[in-house]
C-alpha cells in the first residue's frame, strides 16, 4: 500500500445524509408520541435534560476528533501498519484490544480514533477488536456507567467472560474483510 | 472529583500531549492536523444534536415492560435470542441499556438473559451505531463489525455458564 491517504477510507462528507434524515424522522415520530402521551411539558422536560447532556458532552467530542486527527497525524503509516494493521495478526489484535480496555473516554473518542487509526493503515480486524474492547471491556465505562446499575459482581463475571471476546471478533472481521470486497482489509 | 471530571481531565491531558508531539513534528503539521479535527467536529455537531438530543424520545417511548418481558426468567437459546434482539433495539446513550438491565434483574429475570442482553446492547444498539459510528468509520468496517459480533452475546452467557455455574 503507498504512503499517500488512501481515498476508500475516509468517508465522504455530506452535510445531511440518509441516515441523518431517517434518525431526524424517527426522533421527530417519537417528540410526536410523546406529545400526544405526555403534552408540551413531557417534550420540554426531555429536551431540556437531553440538550445539557449534549452541552456537556460537546467539549469531550472535540477532545475525541482532535485526538483522532492528531494520532494520524503523528504516528507513521508504516508504523501503525506494522503494529495493527491487517497482517499484524495475533499481534495486532492483543495490541488493538489492550488499547481499547484502557482509553478514556466514550463513543466521542473511540469512533473518531478508530477511524483515524484506519485511514493511517490500520486492518479491520485490528480497528475492530478496538471498537469492541472499549464496548465490552473499557473499565472508564464499566466503573462510571455499568457497576452502579448492575453491582460489581455482575459487572466482573461479564469482563472476565468477555476478555477473549474483542479477539474473537477482530479474527472474523479479520476473515470476512478478505471474503467481502471493496476496501480496506 | 468525580468520574466524570476524571475522565474529562484525563481526555484534554491526551490531546495537549498529543499537539505537543504534533508540533514539535512542525507548524504545519499542528495547524493541518487541528484543522482536520475541528472539522470533524463541526461535521459531527448536527447529527449529534439530533441522536443525542432525540435519543430521550425514543427512549420515553421504547416499551421497557415489553423489553424487560423478553428478558423473562425462561431461558434457553430462544431467550438468549430474544435478549439479544431486546439490545439491539433499546436506543443508545450512557445508562439505559443498564438501567433495563438492573430493573429486569429485581423483576426476576434470569441471570443470564441480563448478560446477554447487556452485551447486545454495548454492541449493537442501533441508534449509537447510526449517531457515532457511521459518521467517523467506512461503512464496510462497520458492517462487518456488526456482523462479526454477532455471535459475541450467547458466547458471553455460555461463557458465564461455565465460570459460575449458573444456567
Amino acid at each position: 500500500m503507498s504512503s499517500e491517504t488512501d481515498p476508500s477510507a475516509k468517508k465522504p462528507r455530506n452535510l445531511i445524509d440518509g441516515s441523518t434524515l431517517f434518525v431526524l424522522a424517527l426522533v421527530l415520530a417519537g417528540a410526536a408520541l410523546v406529545y400526544r402521551r405526555d403534552g408540551w411539558p413531557g417534550v420540554t422536560a426531555i429536551l431540556v435534560e437531553d440538550s445539557w447532556l449534549f452541552l456537556d458532552i460537546l467539549p469531550k467530542v472535540l477532545a475525541g476528533c482532535l485526538i483522532g486527527a492528531f494520532v494520524a497525524a503523528v504516528l507513521p503509516r508504516e508504523f501503525v501498519s506494522r503494529w495493527i494493521g491487517g497482517d499484524s495478526g495475533l499481534t495486532g489484535l492483543v495490541i488493538a484490544t489492550a488499547i481499547g480496555a484502557i482509553m478514556p473516554g466514550g463513543p466521542f473518542t473511540i469512533y473518531p480514533l478508530a477511524g483515524a487509526l484506519l485511514a493511517v493503515g490500520a486492518g479491520v480486524g485490528p480497528a475492530v477488536a478496538f471498537v469492541t474492547s472499549w464496548t465490552l471491556i473499557g473499565l472508564n465505562r464499566a466503573i462510571i456507567w455499568e457497576a452502579p446499575f448492575l453491582g460489581v459482581d455482575f459487572v466482573t463475571t461479564r469482563m472476565l467472560v468477555s476478555l477473549p471476546l474483542p479477539i474473537v471478533a477482530g479474527l472474523l472481521a479479520h476473515w470476512l474483510a478478505r471474503l467481502v470486497p471493496g476496501g480496506p482489509r | 472529583m468525580s468520574a466524570t471530571l476524571i475522565v474529562s481531565l484525563s481526555l484534554w491531558v491526551i490531546t495537549i500531549v498529543l499537539a505537543l508531539v504534533t508540533w514539535r513534528q512542525g507548524r504545519d503539521v499542528l495547524r493541518e492536523a487541528s484543522r482536520s479535527g475541528v472539522l470533524d467536529f463541526l461535521y459531527l455537531i448536527p447529527r449529534l444534536a439530533i441522536g443525542v438530543i432525540g435519543a430521550g424520545f425514543l427512549a420515553a417511548l421504547l416499551p421497557q415492560d415489553v423489553v424487560r418481558s423478553w428478558l423473562g426468567p425462561e431461558s434457553g437459546f430462544t431467550g438468549m435470542l430474544l435478549a439479544t434482539v431486546a439490545g439491539a433495539v433499546t436506543p443508545g446513550g450512557p445508562v439505559i441499556g443498564f438501567a433495563i438491565g438492573a430493573s429486569a434483574l429485581k423483576s426476576g429475570a434470569s441471570y443470564l438473559a441480563v448478560m446477554t442482553y447487556v452485551t447486545a446492547w454495548a454492541l449493537f444498539a442501533f441508534q449509537r451505531l447510526i449517531v457515532w459510528e457511521l459518521p467517523v468509520m467506512p461503512t464496510r468496517v462497520v458492517w462487518l463489525r456488526v456482523v462479526a459480533s454477532l455471535p459475541l452475546p450467547i458466547l458471553t452467557a455460555l461463557g458465564v455458564m461455565l465460570l459460575t455455574g449458573r444456567g
